[in-house]
């Protein structure tokens, strides 16, 4: 490790950075801008990292402000409602009856503490997240990734908080059927 | 202060991201004691509210 240059060290690092800076931004031209940023950042001031915490730890940290500074730039393109019907109302008529029951009681999950933080369900839950529309999957990971308060995502964007509760009421519902479909209810299949 | 599960199921979403008012809070009391299915689901996004907890762990920490 120690003969290891910063940039080699770096660039190690480069592909996980990506991974995440695209599953929020939901642009490989924004994320990549995101990561060099990050990059020129830990390079400018190498001193700061010192050896108080893992590299990885470091550049990720470095990397959610970057992140929010292009959100912050592209506003307005983060906003863009999405093309497609994002398929909510759909989602609300499969839940429910007419009379406003469920129309299937809702799955016991157990309590799966230790599986929820397996590689394996991490993987599960990206894919996930990755499958929301690109603006719903923006701000919900704001509040979910970058850890935003719902004043600071509407000032950032611009947005009503009626606007966003809409779209984090979607995300989350979304999300919860895609656990459903692609974790919990394979669980339990022999 | 009655509501229907999927009125009650829309506050239990909102909970995740805003403070209910007290008569919202109170309609969901006491729709949770008296039905089987709300539950459950409460319990569902309880477990997401965790998993989502362990992986931004997981981020930050590969």
């Amino acid at each position: 490790m120690p003969t290891l240059t910063i940039e080699s060290q770096l660039a190690e690092h480069r592909g996980y950075l990506l991974r995440y800076a695209r599953l929020q931004l939901r642009s490989d031209a924004w994320a990549e801008d995101a990561v060099s940023e990050t990059m020129l950042a830990a390079l400018s001031k190498p001193q700061s990292f010192g050896n108080r915490s893992q590299l990885k730890t470091w550049l990720v940290g470095i990397l959610k402000h970057k992140v929010i500074d292009i959100l912050r730039q592209r506003q307005r393109e983060v906003c863009l409602a999405d093309d497609e019907s994002d398929g909510s109302e759909e989602l609300e008529a499969l839940m429910f009856q007419a009379d406003g029951h469920f129309a299937a009681r809702p799955a016991d999950w157990g309590d799966p503490e230790q599986e929820l933080s397996s590689r394996q369900f991490f993987a599960v839950l990206e894919a996930c997240a990755e499958k929301l529309p690109a603006t719903m999957g923006r701000v919900f990971l704001m509040r979910e990734w970058l850890e935003l308060s719902v004043e600071e995502i509407c000032k950032e964007l611009q947005l009503t908080p009626t606007n966003l509760y809409v779209q984090l009421h979607r995300a989350r519902l979304r999300l919860r059927e895609c656990l459903e479909l692609n974790w919990f209810g394979n669980r339990a299949a022999p | 202060l009655r509501r229907t599960c999927k009125e009650v199921s829309a506050l239990l979403v909102a909970r995740e991201d805003r403070a209910l008012p007290v008569a919202e809070r109170l309609a969901l009391r006491l729709h949770l004691a008296a039905c089987k299915a709300c539950p459950v689901f409460e319990r569902q996004l309880l477990t997401m509210r965790n998993a989502l907890q362990s992986w931004r762990g997981y981020t930050i920490n590969g």
